[in-house]
Protein backbone atom coordinates (compact mmCIF):
# COMPACT_ATOMS: atom_id res chain seq x y z
CA UNK A 1 0.00 0.00 0.00
CA UNK A 2 2.82 2.37 1.04
CA UNK A 3 4.76 1.48 -2.09
CA UNK A 4 1.73 2.28 -4.20
CA UNK A 5 1.32 5.65 -2.52
CA UNK A 6 5.02 6.49 -2.93
CA UNK A 7 5.07 5.53 -6.60
CA UNK A 8 1.83 7.48 -7.13
CA UNK A 9 3.41 10.61 -5.62
CA UNK A 10 6.58 10.06 -7.64
CA UNK A 11 4.53 9.69 -10.81
CA UNK A 12 2.55 12.87 -10.16
CA UNK A 13 5.76 14.80 -9.32
CA UNK A 14 7.44 13.58 -12.52
CA UNK A 15 4.31 14.46 -14.49
CA UNK A 16 4.31 17.98 -13.02
CA UNK A 17 8.03 18.47 -13.73
CA UNK A 18 7.63 17.28 -17.31
CA UNK A 19 4.55 19.48 -17.82
CA UNK A 20 6.45 22.52 -16.50
CA UNK A 21 9.44 21.69 -18.71
CA UNK A 22 7.37 21.43 -21.89
CA UNK A 23 5.38 24.53 -20.94
CA UNK A 24 8.64 26.43 -20.59
CA UNK A 25 9.94 25.11 -23.93
CA UNK A 26 6.68 26.18 -25.60
CA UNK A 27 6.85 29.55 -23.88
CA UNK A 28 10.47 30.12 -24.95
CA UNK A 29 9.63 29.16 -28.53
CA UNK A 30 6.64 31.51 -28.79
CA UNK A 31 8.68 34.23 -27.05
CA UNK A 32 11.46 33.91 -29.64
CA UNK A 33 8.93 33.86 -32.51
CA UNK A 34 7.44 37.08 -31.12
CA UNK A 35 10.98 38.55 -30.88
CA UNK A 36 11.68 37.89 -34.57
CA UNK A 37 8.28 39.35 -35.51
CA UNK A 38 8.81 42.53 -33.51
CA UNK A 39 12.53 43.14 -34.03
CA UNK A 40 12.02 44.38 -37.58
CA UNK A 41 9.08 46.67 -36.81
CA UNK A 42 9.48 50.36 -36.00
CA UNK A 43 10.00 52.22 -33.72
CA UNK A 44 13.60 51.00 -33.45
CA UNK A 45 14.79 51.58 -29.89
CA UNK A 46 18.41 52.25 -30.89
CA UNK A 47 19.12 54.36 -27.79
CA UNK A 48 17.82 51.63 -25.46
CA UNK A 49 19.88 48.96 -27.27
CA UNK A 50 23.02 51.09 -27.01
CA UNK A 51 22.34 51.71 -23.30
CA UNK A 52 21.83 48.00 -22.56
CA UNK A 53 24.92 46.98 -24.54
CA UNK A 54 27.12 49.39 -22.59
CA UNK A 55 25.50 48.53 -19.27
CA UNK A 56 25.61 44.75 -19.71
CA UNK A 57 29.07 44.81 -21.29
CA UNK A 58 30.60 46.98 -18.57
CA UNK A 59 28.92 44.94 -15.84
CA UNK A 60 30.44 41.70 -17.12
CA UNK A 61 33.82 42.95 -18.36
CA UNK A 62 35.81 42.61 -15.07
CA UNK A 63 34.52 39.15 -14.12
CA UNK A 64 34.97 37.61 -17.59
CA UNK A 65 38.44 39.21 -17.80
CA UNK A 66 39.61 37.68 -14.50
CA UNK A 67 38.06 34.31 -15.36
CA UNK A 68 39.57 34.32 -18.83
CA UNK A 69 43.04 35.14 -17.46
CA UNK A 70 42.88 32.32 -14.90
CA UNK A 71 41.53 29.79 -17.43
CA UNK A 72 44.36 30.60 -19.86
CA UNK A 73 46.96 30.31 -17.13
CA UNK A 74 45.60 27.01 -15.77
CA UNK A 75 45.16 25.39 -19.18
CA UNK A 76 48.77 26.18 -20.12
CA UNK A 77 50.02 24.90 -16.74
CA UNK A 78 48.02 21.67 -17.14
CA UNK A 79 49.00 21.06 -20.78
CA UNK A 80 52.70 21.76 -20.32
CA UNK A 81 53.69 18.54 -18.44
CA UNK A 82 51.41 16.42 -20.65
CA UNK A 83 52.99 17.72 -23.87
CA UNK A 84 56.45 17.36 -22.29
CA UNK A 85 55.69 13.67 -21.70
CA UNK A 86 55.22 13.24 -25.47
CA UNK A 87 58.15 15.53 -26.32
CA UNK A 88 55.77 18.07 -27.86
CA UNK A 89 56.42 21.17 -25.69
CA UNK A 90 56.80 23.27 -28.82
CA UNK A 91 53.10 22.77 -29.52
CA UNK A 92 52.07 24.34 -26.21
CA UNK A 93 51.16 27.82 -27.56
CA UNK A 94 49.25 26.32 -30.48
CA UNK A 95 47.35 23.80 -28.34
CA UNK A 96 46.43 26.43 -25.78
CA UNK A 97 45.42 28.86 -28.54
CA UNK A 98 43.16 26.34 -30.29
CA UNK A 99 41.48 25.22 -27.04
CA UNK A 100 40.83 28.81 -26.00
CA UNK A 101 39.65 30.11 -29.36
CA UNK A 102 37.50 27.12 -30.34
CA UNK A 103 35.88 26.19 -27.07
CA UNK A 104 37.01 27.49 -23.72
CA UNK A 105 36.88 31.22 -24.43
CA UNK A 106 33.36 31.24 -25.96
CA UNK A 107 31.77 28.75 -23.56
CA UNK A 108 33.32 30.07 -20.33
CA UNK A 109 32.50 33.63 -21.32
CA UNK A 110 28.91 32.67 -22.19
CA UNK A 111 28.42 30.80 -18.91
CA UNK A 112 29.75 33.71 -16.82
CA UNK A 113 27.63 36.10 -18.90
CA UNK A 114 24.57 33.91 -18.29
CA UNK A 115 25.19 33.92 -14.54
CA UNK A 116 25.66 37.66 -14.38
CA UNK A 117 23.23 38.97 -17.01
CA UNK A 118 20.41 36.43 -17.33
CA UNK A 119 19.68 36.56 -13.60
CA UNK A 120 19.89 40.36 -13.64
CA UNK A 121 17.42 40.65 -16.52
CA UNK A 122 15.12 38.06 -14.90
CA UNK A 123 15.10 39.96 -11.60
CA UNK A 124 14.70 43.38 -13.22
CA UNK A 125 11.80 42.45 -15.50
CA UNK A 126 10.31 40.24 -12.79
CA UNK A 127 10.16 43.10 -10.31
CA UNK A 128 8.73 45.35 -13.04
CA UNK A 129 6.04 42.74 -13.65
CA UNK A 130 5.03 42.31 -9.98
CA UNK A 131 5.00 46.06 -9.32
CA UNK A 132 2.75 46.56 -12.39
CA UNK A 133 5.33 48.71 -14.22
CA UNK A 134 4.95 46.55 -17.35
CA UNK A 135 1.16 46.95 -17.15
CA UNK A 136 1.63 50.71 -16.72
CA UNK A 137 3.69 50.77 -19.91
CA UNK A 138 1.03 48.79 -21.76
CA UNK A 139 -1.87 51.02 -20.66
CA UNK A 140 0.04 54.10 -21.77
CA UNK A 141 -0.03 52.72 -25.32
CA UNK A 142 3.64 51.64 -25.39
CA UNK A 143 4.51 48.10 -26.46
CA UNK A 144 6.48 46.80 -23.42
CA UNK A 145 7.69 43.73 -25.31
CA UNK A 146 9.47 45.87 -27.87
CA UNK A 147 10.76 48.39 -25.35
CA UNK A 148 11.93 45.95 -22.67
CA UNK A 149 12.42 42.55 -24.30
CA UNK A 150 13.51 43.15 -27.89
CA UNK A 151 16.12 45.72 -26.84
CA UNK A 152 17.64 43.44 -24.21
CA UNK A 153 17.78 40.33 -26.40
CA UNK A 154 19.31 42.38 -29.21
CA UNK A 155 21.91 43.82 -26.82
CA UNK A 156 22.93 40.45 -25.32
CA UNK A 157 23.15 38.87 -28.79
CA UNK A 158 25.64 41.46 -30.01
CA UNK A 159 27.62 42.23 -26.85
CA UNK A 160 28.59 38.61 -26.04
CA UNK A 161 30.74 38.10 -29.19
CA UNK A 162 32.63 41.32 -28.34
CA UNK A 163 33.20 40.11 -24.79
CA UNK A 164 34.31 36.73 -26.13
CA UNK A 165 37.03 38.27 -28.31
CA UNK A 166 38.20 40.16 -25.22
CA UNK A 167 38.19 36.97 -23.11
CA UNK A 168 40.14 35.07 -25.76
CA UNK A 169 42.79 37.79 -25.81
CA UNK A 170 43.04 37.93 -21.98
CA UNK A 171 43.19 34.10 -21.78
CA UNK A 172 46.07 34.06 -24.25
CA UNK A 173 47.92 36.55 -22.03
CA UNK A 174 47.26 34.29 -19.01
CA UNK A 175 48.52 31.30 -20.95
CA UNK A 176 51.64 33.20 -22.03
CA UNK A 177 52.53 33.89 -18.39
CA UNK A 178 52.29 30.15 -17.65
CA UNK A 179 54.38 29.37 -20.74
CA UNK A 180 57.06 31.85 -19.69
CA UNK A 181 57.26 30.15 -16.29
CA UNK A 182 58.18 26.79 -17.88
CA UNK A 183 59.79 27.80 -21.17
CA UNK A 184 61.95 30.74 -22.11
CA UNK A 185 59.71 32.26 -24.83
CA UNK A 186 59.21 35.84 -26.00
CA UNK A 187 55.70 37.32 -26.44
CA UNK A 188 56.32 37.82 -30.15
CA UNK A 189 57.36 34.19 -30.67
CA UNK A 190 54.46 32.93 -28.52
CA UNK A 191 51.96 35.00 -30.50
CA UNK A 192 53.51 33.85 -33.75
CA UNK A 193 53.05 30.17 -32.70
CA UNK A 194 49.45 30.84 -31.66
CA UNK A 195 48.61 32.62 -34.92
CA UNK A 196 50.36 29.84 -36.87
CA UNK A 197 48.24 27.18 -35.13
CA UNK A 198 44.88 28.93 -34.99
CA UNK A 199 43.14 29.01 -38.34
CA UNK A 200 40.22 30.89 -39.76
CA UNK A 201 38.17 27.71 -39.30
CA UNK A 202 38.92 27.80 -35.58
CA UNK A 203 38.21 31.46 -34.89
CA UNK A 204 35.03 31.95 -36.92
CA UNK A 205 32.90 29.14 -35.45
CA UNK A 206 34.26 29.89 -31.96
CA UNK A 207 33.13 33.48 -32.02
CA UNK A 208 30.04 32.95 -34.22
CA UNK A 209 28.39 30.57 -31.80
CA UNK A 210 28.45 33.26 -29.13
CA UNK A 211 25.76 35.14 -31.10
CA UNK A 212 23.52 32.15 -30.38
CA UNK A 213 24.65 32.00 -26.73
CA UNK A 214 23.99 35.74 -26.32
CA UNK A 215 20.53 35.30 -27.80
CA UNK A 216 19.83 32.45 -25.37
CA UNK A 217 20.96 34.51 -22.35
CA UNK A 218 18.72 37.44 -23.31
CA UNK A 219 15.78 35.28 -24.33
CA UNK A 220 15.71 33.16 -21.17
CA UNK A 221 16.30 36.12 -18.83
CA UNK A 222 13.55 38.15 -20.49
CA UNK A 223 11.13 35.21 -20.66
CA UNK A 224 11.58 34.34 -17.00
CA UNK A 225 11.27 37.97 -15.89
CA UNK A 226 8.41 38.94 -18.21
CA UNK A 227 6.28 35.97 -17.14
CA UNK A 228 6.98 36.25 -13.40
CA UNK A 229 4.06 35.45 -11.07
CA UNK A 230 3.52 35.28 -7.31
CA UNK A 231 5.11 38.52 -6.14
CA UNK A 232 8.62 38.87 -4.76
CA UNK A 233 8.97 35.10 -4.30
CA UNK A 234 8.39 34.75 -8.03
CA UNK A 235 11.11 37.33 -8.76
CA UNK A 236 13.69 35.23 -6.86
CA UNK A 237 12.60 32.09 -8.68
CA UNK A 238 12.70 33.85 -12.07
CA UNK A 239 16.22 35.07 -11.42
CA UNK A 240 17.55 31.68 -10.30
CA UNK A 241 15.86 29.63 -13.00
CA UNK A 242 17.02 32.09 -15.67
CA UNK A 243 20.64 31.19 -14.84
CA UNK A 244 20.00 27.45 -14.68
CA UNK A 245 18.01 27.27 -17.93
CA UNK A 246 20.27 29.59 -19.92
CA UNK A 247 23.45 27.76 -18.79
CA UNK A 248 21.92 24.41 -19.69
CA UNK A 249 20.75 25.66 -23.08
CA UNK A 250 24.19 27.14 -23.79
CA UNK A 251 25.82 23.73 -23.22
CA UNK A 252 23.19 21.89 -25.30
CA UNK A 253 23.48 24.34 -28.18
CA UNK A 254 27.28 24.21 -27.90
CA UNK A 255 27.14 20.48 -28.63
CA UNK A 256 25.00 21.05 -31.71
CA UNK A 257 27.04 24.02 -32.94
CA UNK A 258 30.39 22.22 -32.49
CA UNK A 259 29.11 19.36 -34.63
CA UNK A 260 27.81 21.84 -37.19
CA UNK A 261 31.06 23.84 -37.29
CA UNK A 262 33.16 20.68 -37.67
CA UNK A 263 30.96 19.74 -40.59
CA UNK A 264 31.38 23.17 -42.23
CA UNK A 265 35.08 23.68 -41.31
CA UNK A 266 36.59 20.19 -40.81
CA UNK A 267 39.88 20.17 -38.84
CA UNK A 268 41.97 18.25 -41.40
CA UNK A 269 45.51 19.11 -42.52
CA UNK B 1 -18.80 56.97 -22.13
CA UNK B 2 -18.35 53.50 -20.60
CA UNK B 3 -20.67 50.55 -20.97
CA UNK B 4 -19.99 47.21 -19.31
CA UNK B 5 -22.33 44.43 -20.43
CA UNK B 6 -22.66 41.05 -18.70
CA UNK B 7 -18.95 40.68 -17.93
CA UNK B 8 -17.73 37.29 -16.72
CA UNK B 9 -14.25 36.35 -15.55
CA UNK B 10 -12.97 33.38 -13.57
CA UNK B 11 -9.57 32.02 -12.55
CA UNK B 12 -9.19 28.22 -12.36
CA UNK B 13 -12.93 27.78 -11.85
CA UNK B 14 -13.09 30.52 -9.20
CA UNK B 15 -15.69 33.02 -10.44
CA UNK B 16 -14.54 36.61 -9.89
CA UNK B 17 -16.92 38.58 -12.12
CA UNK B 18 -20.33 37.04 -12.64
CA UNK B 19 -22.37 39.09 -15.08
CA UNK B 20 -21.34 42.65 -14.20
CA UNK B 21 -23.21 45.36 -16.14
CA UNK B 22 -23.20 49.12 -15.62
CA UNK B 23 -22.86 52.42 -17.49
CA UNK B 24 -20.83 55.51 -16.71
CA UNK B 25 -21.86 58.79 -18.30
CA UNK B 26 -19.51 61.47 -19.57
CA UNK B 27 -17.86 63.55 -16.80
CA UNK B 28 -19.43 61.28 -14.17
CA UNK B 29 -17.46 59.89 -11.21
CA UNK B 30 -18.36 56.29 -10.49
CA UNK B 31 -17.02 54.52 -7.39
CA UNK B 32 -16.80 50.72 -7.24
CA UNK B 33 -16.92 49.24 -3.72
CA UNK B 34 -16.37 45.66 -2.68
CA UNK B 35 -14.45 43.44 -0.29
CA UNK B 36 -10.89 42.39 -1.10
CA UNK B 37 -10.73 39.71 -3.80
CA UNK B 38 -14.16 40.50 -5.26
CA UNK B 39 -12.69 41.38 -8.63
CA UNK B 40 -12.72 45.18 -8.56
CA UNK B 41 -9.15 45.48 -9.89
CA UNK B 42 -9.84 42.66 -12.36
CA UNK B 43 -12.73 44.74 -13.69
CA UNK B 44 -10.41 47.70 -14.36
CA UNK B 45 -7.77 45.44 -15.92
CA UNK B 46 -10.37 43.89 -18.23
CA UNK B 47 -11.42 47.39 -19.29
CA UNK B 48 -7.82 48.12 -20.33
CA UNK B 49 -7.44 44.63 -21.88
CA UNK B 50 -4.62 43.81 -19.47
CA UNK B 51 -6.78 40.73 -18.85
CA UNK B 52 -9.20 39.06 -21.23
CA UNK B 53 -12.67 38.44 -19.77
CA UNK B 54 -14.32 35.06 -20.37
CA UNK B 55 -17.40 36.70 -21.89
CA UNK B 56 -19.29 39.98 -22.05
CA UNK B 57 -18.73 43.31 -23.73
CA UNK B 58 -16.87 46.47 -22.80
CA UNK B 59 -17.59 49.66 -24.73
CA UNK B 60 -15.53 52.79 -24.18
CA UNK B 61 -16.30 55.90 -26.22
CA UNK B 62 -18.50 53.69 -28.39
CA UNK B 63 -15.65 51.30 -29.23
CA UNK B 64 -15.93 47.61 -28.49
CA UNK B 65 -12.70 47.21 -26.50
CA UNK B 66 -12.57 43.41 -26.72
CA UNK B 67 -12.75 43.42 -30.51
CA UNK B 68 -10.10 46.08 -31.18
CA UNK B 69 -6.84 45.28 -32.97
CA UNK B 70 -3.68 46.10 -31.00
CA UNK B 71 -3.10 49.32 -32.95
CA UNK B 72 -6.66 50.56 -32.36
CA UNK B 73 -6.48 49.45 -28.74
CA UNK B 74 -3.28 51.44 -28.17
CA UNK B 75 -4.92 54.48 -29.77
CA UNK B 76 -7.85 54.14 -27.36
CA UNK B 77 -5.51 53.58 -24.41
CA UNK B 78 -3.92 56.99 -25.08
CA UNK B 79 -7.28 58.54 -24.11
CA UNK B 80 -7.44 56.62 -20.84
CA UNK B 81 -5.43 57.26 -17.68
CA UNK B 82 -4.80 54.50 -15.15
CA UNK B 83 -3.58 55.04 -11.60
CA UNK B 84 -2.27 51.75 -10.26
CA UNK B 85 -2.56 50.73 -6.62
CA UNK B 86 1.20 51.02 -6.06
CA UNK B 87 1.54 53.92 -8.55
CA UNK B 88 3.76 51.67 -10.78
CA UNK B 89 6.40 54.35 -11.35
CA UNK B 90 9.31 53.18 -13.52
CA UNK B 91 12.08 52.56 -10.99
CA UNK B 92 14.93 53.18 -13.39
CA UNK B 93 13.63 56.61 -14.46
CA UNK B 94 13.52 59.93 -12.62
CA UNK B 95 10.19 61.67 -11.98
CA UNK B 96 10.75 63.85 -15.04
CA UNK B 97 11.49 60.80 -17.25
CA UNK B 98 8.44 58.98 -15.85
CA UNK B 99 6.25 61.89 -16.85
CA UNK B 100 7.90 62.42 -20.23
CA UNK B 101 7.73 58.73 -21.17
CA UNK B 102 4.10 58.53 -22.43
CA UNK B 103 4.43 61.91 -24.18
CA UNK B 104 7.63 61.06 -26.05
CA UNK B 105 6.29 57.67 -27.11
CA UNK B 106 2.76 58.62 -28.13
CA UNK B 107 2.55 62.28 -29.05
CA UNK B 108 4.38 64.35 -31.57
CA UNK B 109 5.29 67.18 -29.20
CA UNK B 110 8.41 69.34 -29.15
CA UNK B 111 10.55 69.54 -26.00
CA UNK B 112 9.06 72.91 -25.00
CA UNK B 113 5.52 71.51 -25.00
CA UNK B 114 6.66 68.41 -23.10
CA UNK B 115 8.36 70.59 -20.45
CA UNK B 116 5.23 72.72 -20.12
CA UNK B 117 3.02 69.69 -19.57
CA UNK B 118 5.47 68.17 -17.06
CA UNK B 119 5.52 71.41 -15.07
CA UNK B 120 1.72 71.76 -15.28
CA UNK B 121 1.00 68.29 -13.86
CA UNK B 122 3.69 68.56 -11.19
CA UNK B 123 2.23 71.89 -10.06
CA UNK B 124 -1.23 70.31 -10.06
CA UNK B 125 -0.05 67.62 -7.63
CA UNK B 126 2.12 70.14 -5.70
CA UNK B 127 5.36 68.23 -6.29
CA UNK B 128 7.36 70.43 -8.63
CA UNK B 129 10.38 70.14 -6.31
CA UNK B 130 10.49 66.36 -6.89
CA UNK B 131 11.09 66.68 -10.64
CA UNK B 132 14.63 65.26 -10.61
CA UNK B 133 14.13 62.71 -7.84
CA UNK B 134 14.08 58.94 -8.36
CA UNK B 135 10.96 57.00 -7.33
CA UNK B 136 12.94 55.30 -4.52
CA UNK B 137 13.42 58.74 -2.91
CA UNK B 138 9.66 59.39 -2.69
CA UNK B 139 7.20 58.55 0.11
CA UNK B 140 4.05 56.48 -0.55
CA UNK B 141 1.87 59.56 -0.82
CA UNK B 142 4.33 61.30 -3.14
CA UNK B 143 4.50 58.22 -5.36
CA UNK B 144 0.70 58.19 -5.63
CA UNK B 145 0.72 61.90 -6.58
CA UNK B 146 3.41 61.36 -9.23
CA UNK B 147 1.49 58.32 -10.49
CA UNK B 148 -1.57 60.54 -10.75
CA UNK B 149 0.45 63.23 -12.53
CA UNK B 150 1.71 60.64 -15.04
CA UNK B 151 -1.84 59.40 -15.67
CA UNK B 152 -3.23 62.85 -16.44
CA UNK B 153 -0.27 64.19 -18.42
CA UNK B 154 -1.76 62.85 -21.66
CA UNK B 155 -5.03 64.71 -20.88
CA UNK B 156 -7.17 61.55 -20.86
CA UNK B 157 -10.94 61.67 -21.19
CA UNK B 158 -11.39 58.66 -18.90
CA UNK B 159 -9.49 57.98 -15.66
CA UNK B 160 -9.40 54.63 -13.90
CA UNK B 161 -8.19 54.62 -10.29
CA UNK B 162 -7.25 51.34 -8.60
CA UNK B 163 -7.39 51.90 -4.82
CA UNK B 164 -5.96 55.44 -4.95
CA UNK B 165 -5.81 55.85 -1.15
CA UNK B 166 -4.82 52.35 -0.02
CA UNK B 167 -1.81 52.26 2.29
CA UNK B 168 -1.90 56.00 3.01
CA UNK B 169 -2.61 57.75 6.31
CA UNK B 170 -6.06 59.41 6.65
CA UNK B 171 -4.75 62.94 6.02
CA UNK B 172 -2.82 61.97 2.87
CA UNK B 173 -5.82 59.88 1.73
CA UNK B 174 -8.06 62.91 2.04
CA UNK B 175 -5.51 65.07 0.19
CA UNK B 176 -5.33 62.55 -2.66
CA UNK B 177 -9.14 62.32 -2.83
CA UNK B 178 -9.49 66.11 -2.93
CA UNK B 179 -6.75 66.27 -5.58
CA UNK B 180 -8.58 63.69 -7.71
CA UNK B 181 -11.84 65.65 -7.59
CA UNK B 182 -10.07 68.96 -8.28
CA UNK B 183 -8.30 67.52 -11.30
CA UNK B 184 -11.55 65.94 -12.45
CA UNK B 185 -13.28 69.33 -12.41
CA UNK B 186 -10.29 71.02 -14.04
CA UNK B 187 -9.83 68.49 -16.86
CA UNK B 188 -13.51 67.43 -17.24
CA UNK B 189 -12.67 63.73 -17.11
CA UNK B 190 -14.91 60.73 -16.53
CA UNK B 191 -13.66 58.61 -13.61
CA UNK B 192 -14.08 55.09 -12.33
CA UNK B 193 -12.60 54.65 -8.86
CA UNK B 194 -12.13 51.29 -7.16
CA UNK B 195 -11.79 51.77 -3.41
CA UNK B 196 -12.61 50.58 0.11
CA UNK B 197 -12.28 54.09 1.47
CA UNK B 198 -15.68 55.60 2.27
CA UNK B 199 -14.23 59.07 2.86
CA UNK B 200 -12.54 58.96 -0.54
CA UNK B 201 -15.81 57.80 -2.12
CA UNK B 202 -17.78 60.50 -0.31
CA UNK B 203 -15.46 63.16 -1.76
CA UNK B 204 -15.30 61.75 -5.28
CA UNK B 205 -18.47 59.82 -6.12
CA UNK B 206 -21.45 60.97 -8.11
CA UNK B 207 -22.65 57.37 -8.06
CA UNK B 208 -21.41 54.09 -6.60
CA UNK B 209 -21.86 50.36 -7.06
CA UNK B 210 -21.08 47.57 -4.61
CA UNK B 211 -19.78 44.23 -5.87
CA UNK B 212 -20.09 41.01 -3.87
CA UNK B 213 -19.54 37.43 -5.09
CA UNK B 214 -18.88 38.79 -8.57
CA UNK B 215 -22.28 40.52 -8.83
CA UNK B 216 -23.46 44.09 -8.36
CA UNK B 217 -25.54 44.02 -5.18
CA UNK B 218 -26.34 47.73 -4.87
CA UNK B 219 -26.15 50.85 -6.96
CA UNK B 220 -26.88 54.49 -6.10
CA UNK B 221 -25.46 57.56 -4.39
CA UNK B 222 -23.20 57.18 -1.35
CA UNK B 223 -26.04 58.31 0.91
CA UNK B 224 -28.31 55.66 -0.63
CA UNK B 225 -25.70 53.01 0.12
CA UNK B 226 -25.01 53.93 3.74
CA UNK B 227 -28.72 54.03 4.53
CA UNK B 228 -29.38 50.76 2.68
CA UNK B 229 -31.36 48.07 4.54
CA UNK B 230 -29.50 45.26 2.74
CA UNK B 231 -27.60 43.28 5.47
CA UNK B 232 -24.40 42.98 3.38
CA UNK B 233 -24.34 46.70 2.54
CA UNK B 234 -25.11 47.61 6.16
CA UNK B 235 -22.30 45.36 7.33
CA UNK B 236 -19.91 46.70 4.68
CA UNK B 237 -20.34 50.31 5.73
CA UNK B 238 -20.89 49.76 9.47
CA UNK B 239 -17.20 50.07 10.52
CA UNK B 240 -16.79 53.29 8.59
CA UNK B 241 -19.96 54.72 10.12
CA UNK B 242 -18.92 53.77 13.67
CA UNK B 243 -15.57 55.45 13.10
CA UNK B 244 -17.43 58.66 12.30
CA UNK B 245 -19.84 58.51 15.29
CA UNK B 246 -22.66 57.01 13.35
CA UNK B 247 -22.67 59.37 10.39
CA UNK B 248 -20.58 59.69 7.28
CA UNK B 249 -18.34 62.71 7.06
Amino acid sequence: MNNLLTSGKLFSKTEKTLTNFFEMLGGLTSFSVRFFKEVFLPPYEVEQIRKHMIELGMKTLPIVGVTGFIIGLVIAMQLSPVLKRFGAEAFLPGSVGISIVRELGPVICALIFAGRVSSGIGAELGSMRVTEQIDAMEVSGVNPFRYLVVTRIFATTFILPILTVYVIFISLIGAYIAVVLVQNMTWAYYLDRVIFAVEFGDAIPGVSKTFVFGFIVGLVGCYKGYTTENGTEGVGKASTSAVVVSSLLILIFDMVLVKLSLWIWPVVK
Amino acid sequence: MVEIIDLHKSFDGNIVLDGISFNVDEAENMVVFGRSGTGKSVLLKCMMRLMEPDSGDIKIQGKDVLKLELKELNALRKNIGFLFQGAALYDSMSVRENLEFPLIRNFNLDQKEIDERVHFVLEAVSLLEAIDKMPSELSGGMRKRIGLARSIITKPQLMLYDEPTTGLDPITSKEISVLIIELQHQLKMTSIVVTHDLLCAKIIADRAIVIDDGKIVEEGSINDLVTSKDPFIKNFFSDEIIENNGSII
